[in-house]
């Protein structure tokens, strides 16, 4: 029935169906993607990955964002909508990963499957199944590169943190520790950013996620230290901004950024060498495997299960770098292009 | 201890001479008061330039040569100039008694406009920043018309632009992201406000004269010509000065016009700062125009302030952010210290609006 | 009957919806006299100055001034024919100085290329313009004409707008309601100012609810009731309460004087 369902003909049946007649509640599934922003093109990305596999699949998909980043109440008026939908999955990235819980639950009373997509709930269990880039494992190739890219010379590394928002958001303490980890940094408890105490760290700064506070937060750790020479940003944007302040004191060439995303502006400025390496996650992949996963759930109650030795469906992250190292593996940014976001 | 000394003394007279003391003391002391809030009933930009002063020389003292230096200090011109141009814009439409929500989407819209036309359309730069002023100007029109003539009221009318606006913003430009370095491949001039002078330490970002100039434009047109004084006045008493002559309905339109160029000028200068053209960028700036204003003694009840107090303002917040981040703190600090200014603020001007009182 | 008024409205009429607030109403100043108009709360008396200084325009009847017939299509437009209006709110920003207050509308911009390519304002001249003419009505106990208008007592303020209308009214001044607000001691001194208009020549219509007022100053009293003009009085003539009652209705108006 899974395998049926999996294959096209079969999606053209039901598809067909739902063209054909006023469909009930019954016959159609109906899927809810609900988003952080219909703005941000990583997410922009996801939707398509949704809208593609729900046609394929004869799934009806319902779209929801909040309006920037860290809009919870939207998020929360979604899943009520979702819930009055008689929806059979949701698909949800949280932006507010505790608070959300309560809303997800009456979701999940009401018999709807709910998977988190790219950003674990919390507690992790909340949502049936989380679909997401191992997030430490980004930072953790990336901290890994970066030691290896220095060799020696990481005894003495000067390293910036351009963290995402001051809340901590966990994505943002899985990639900042993750990195540290990778690096070699003893990250304390993994659960807090700025808790270390490895002299080598110059500091931490907050960015938003965008060009603008990413050059404002490069500024303003470059006062601290000038001699930074490794970056970690939590994004490509905020990597885009701290080159410019690199490159407006004239050091653009002597500093590693790395980043974490492997969107297409961000593989290009690997490709520039403005970002030494970058982590790349696949938004349309856990769009469609989610998508999968509520058409096996509505059909014959199957529920997914998470990646072995891990406590979530991890969807794949690879390192994107044309200066590899040995003992990191990596892909090129030739082939980065080709799997890249928005 | 004197008293003890001549148990017999006479307290009469050092009583009298205490109270006479007291007397002389008091009377200046609240004719002090007054003059202080007379002076800055005159001069609403002083506050915010002491509190200036004061918080540089109070970083600058515990940080040292880390932010008193030539370059640190430029540096925050640079990171407040953004917030400094669209807060020159906002102050405009302060001080008719409006608020303008859409500034920060104006500015986005603008700088998307001059990136993609140039790189979608293949305009020349020069044409594409300029149909990037073009459109600024427009958002600024549609807004006053509502404002001035369907008489709308401002929040409302700024509040729905503001989301027409960034949704035109991300529908148009299909949230792609044109990048820094095609940019300088291609169209160097539309970062032209990152060129920079340097001398010594200190660098000044063509963006940081841009918005020095801006003001200090504004600040002679507000002052010395009739169309500033109506500003003032249209803001102060919109009736009034219809009544007594001011064509308060074109006076409205044009400070939303000119609002809406300069929040335009913001987005070159914008893309100058990040390099790319990004249509996520500046999401806070309309909070932190407005943070600016309230902190440069503006009056939000229209009619008062000094665009030079709205500079003041968005130093203000810079002198903090950057003090406060290379202190080490939380940056939830500067959010927090900027709430407190901001609310000291808004009462400072409402004591000082009682000398009419 | 021929004879030439100032200032002369014929068959004003005013519907606000079903509501009539001008019904064929006249008006007529003679030069260099000090009118009253008085009347009833609603009797339609500010209707009547807002059509007379531009503010509003009269659905049937025309307005004469020096027996030419005008249309204003805004204050300003009548301001520049010469008529000027002290309203009851004074029209005053209260932030501005004195003299910002003074040139609201018809600013002085500096002679040559800084007043025509830079706009700038010749505050100097304007300066002294409106220190002169506050000195001219008795006004110089304000001492910096550069203080903002809120630090003046309610009576100073009614003395920078009449000063104002004085500065520029080269035909008819109108004064809504000018001591409403104000004491004893600063009526008087508006009081004065009002002579002091009449004396230089310039005709004053002075609307007011203040029968002592109106009765000391006036030179001739316009009745306004229901609409229209029920009566014109002398108030050598007549008593306080003859006209109160002509103004509510309680007595018929005296024919002879209607016209």
């Amino acid at each position: 029935m899974k395998k049926c369902l999996l294959a096209s003909a079969c999606g053209a049946v039901i598809a067909g169906l739902v063209a054909t007649g006023p469909a009930t509640a019954q016959d159609s599934i109906l899927a809810c993607l609900i988003t952080k922003t219909d703005t941000n093109p990583f997410f922009v990305k996801m939707k398509e990955g949704a809208e593609r596999t729900a046609i394929e699949l004869g799934v009806e998909l319902r779209s929801y964002a909040g309006r920037i980043d860290g809009d919870h109440e939207s998020q929360v008026q979604a899943i009520e909508s979702c819930i009055a939908d008689n929806a059979d999955g949701i698909l949800i990235t949280a932006s507010d990963t505790s608070s959300i819980v309560s809303s997800v639950r009456q979701a999940r009373e009401a018999g709807i499957l709910v998977i988190a997509l790219d950003t674990p709930l919390d507690p992790l269990d909340a949502a049936d199944a989380t679909f997401a880039t191992d997030n430490f494992l980004a930072g953790e190739l990336i901290g890994r590169w970066a030691a290896a890219t220095l060799g020696a010379e990481a005894e003495n590394a000067r390293i910036a943190f351009l963290n995402l928002t001051p809340a901590q958001p966990t994505v943002d303490v899985l990639r900042n520790q993750g990195f540290m980890s990778g690096f070699g940094i003893d990250i304390g408890d993994p659960n807090v950013i700025g808790d270390e105490d490895d002299p080598r760290i110059v500091g931490h700064d907050v960015t938003n996620g965008n060009e603008e506070g990413g050059r404002t937060a490069m500024e303003n750790l470059l006062q601290r230290d000038p001699m930074i020479n490794v970056v970690h940003t939590i994004n490509e944007p905020a990597a885009a901004g701290a080159y410019e302040a690199l490159r407006a004191v004239g050091r653009e060439n002597d500093v590693l950024i790395v980043s974490v995303d492997g969107g297409c502006p961000g593989v290009q400025n690997v490709i520039d060498g403005a970002i030494g390496a970058t982590s790349q996650q696949y938004p349309l992949q856990m769009a469609a495997l989610g998508i999968e996963a509520i058409a096996a759930f509505a059909n014959d109650g199957t529920l997914p299960e998470p990646t072995e030795g891990k406590d979530f469906f991890d969807t794949g992250v690879q390192l994107v770098t044309d200066a590899p190292v040995d003992g990191v593996p990596s892909i090129d940014t030739a082939e980065g292009m080709d799997l890249c976001w928005g | 201890m004197s008293s003890t000394d001549n148990p017999t003394g006479n307290f009469e007279s050092a009583a009298a001479n205490g109270s006479a003391e007291v007397a002389q003391f008091d009377e200046p002391s609240r004719s002090f008061v007054k003059s202080v809030q007379y002076a800055l009933h005159v001069h609403p930009a002083l506050i915010p330039l002491i509190i200036l002063v004061l918080s540089v020389a109070g970083f600058g003292l515990v940080l040292g040569q880390r932010f008193f230096s030539p370059f640190a200090l430029t540096l925050i011109l640079q990171q407040v100039a953004i917030v400094g141009i669209v807060a020159a814009a906002q102050t405009l439409v302060i001080l008719t008694k409006g608020i303008d929500l859409s500034v920060g989407a104006i500015m986005v819209l603008s700088s998307v406009i001059m990136g993609q036309f140039t790189f979608r359309y293949g305009f020349p730069p020069e044409i594409a920043i300029l149909c990037g002023f073009a459109v600024g100007g427009l958002c600024g029109l549609i807004s006053g018309v509502l404002v001035a003539v369907v008489k709308l009221p401002p929040f409302i009318v700024t509040l729905g632009m503001w989301q027409i606006v960034l949704a035109s913003n991300f529908l148009y430009s299909r949230n792609e992201t044109i990048r820094a370095q095609d940019i300088e491949a291609n169209a160097p001039i539309l970062q032209f406000f990152g060129e920079s002078i340097r001398f010594g330490g200190a660098v000044l970002t063509y963006g940081v004269i841009a918005m020095v100039l801006l003001v200090a434009v504004l600040s002679y047109l507000l002052n010395n010509t009739a169309w500033g004084r109506h500003v003032y006045a249209v803001g102060d008493d919109a009736e009034a000065a219809e009544l007594a002559g001011v064509r308060v309905k074109r006076t409205l339109i044009s400070v939303y016009v000119v609002g809406g160029l300069i929040c335009a000028l913001a987005g070159w200068v914008l893309i100058g700062r990040i390099g790319s053209v990004s249509p996520t960028a500046g999401q806070f700036t309309n909070i932190e125009s407005i943070t600016a204003v309230v902190i440069g003694g503006i009056s939000l009840f229209g009619g008062r302030g000094s665009v030079m107090g709205a500079l003041f303002g968005a130093l203000i917040v810079g002198v903090f952010g950057l003090g406060l981040r290379l202190m080490g703190t939380d940056p939830q600090w500067t959010y927090l210290l900027i709430g407190v200014l901001i609310i000291g603020a808004v009462a400072l001007d409402q004591w000082i609006r009682r000398v009419s009182a | 009957m021929s004879e030439k008024f100032v200032l002369q409205a014929k068959g004003l009429v005013k519907r606000f919806g079903r509501v009539v607030a001008l019904d064929h109403a006249d008006f007529e100043l003679r030069a260099g006299e000090i009118l009253a108009v008085i009347g009833d709360n609603g009797a339609g008396k500010s209707t009547l100055i807002k059509s007379l200084s531009g503010a509003m325009a009269p659905d049937e009847g025309e307005i004469l001034l020096e027996g030419e017939k005008v249309h204003f299509s805004s204050p300003m437009a009548a301001r520049n024919a010469g008529i000027e209006t002290v309203y009851q709110n004074l029209a005053l920003s209260p932030a501005l100085s004195i003299a910002d207050n003074m040139f609201m509308g018809r600013e002085i911009r500096r002679p040559g290329l800084l007043g025509k390519a830079f706009r700038m304002l010749d505050k100097k001249a304007m300066d002294g313009v409106a220190r002169r003419k506050l000195s001219e009505l008795g006004l110089m106990t304000i001492q910096n004409i550069r203080q903002p208008v809120e630090t003046l007592s309610g009576g100073q303020r009614q003395g920078v707008a009449v000063a104002r209308a004085a500065a520029f009214g080269s035909r008819v001044v109108i004064l809504d309601e000018p001591t409403a607000a104000l004491g004893v001691k600063e009526s008087r001194k508006v009081l004065d100012l009002i002579l002091g208009l009449r004396a230089k020549g310039l005709p004053v219509v002075l609307i007011s609810h203040n029968m002592p007022h109106v009765f000391e100053i006036a030179d001739r009293i316009h009745i306004h009731r229901l609409g229209r003009r029920i009566a014109l009085i002398n108030p050598k003539d007549h008593s306080m309460s003859d006209a109160v009652a002509i103004m509510t209705g309680a007595m018929a108006p005296p024919q002879s004087q209607a016209a």
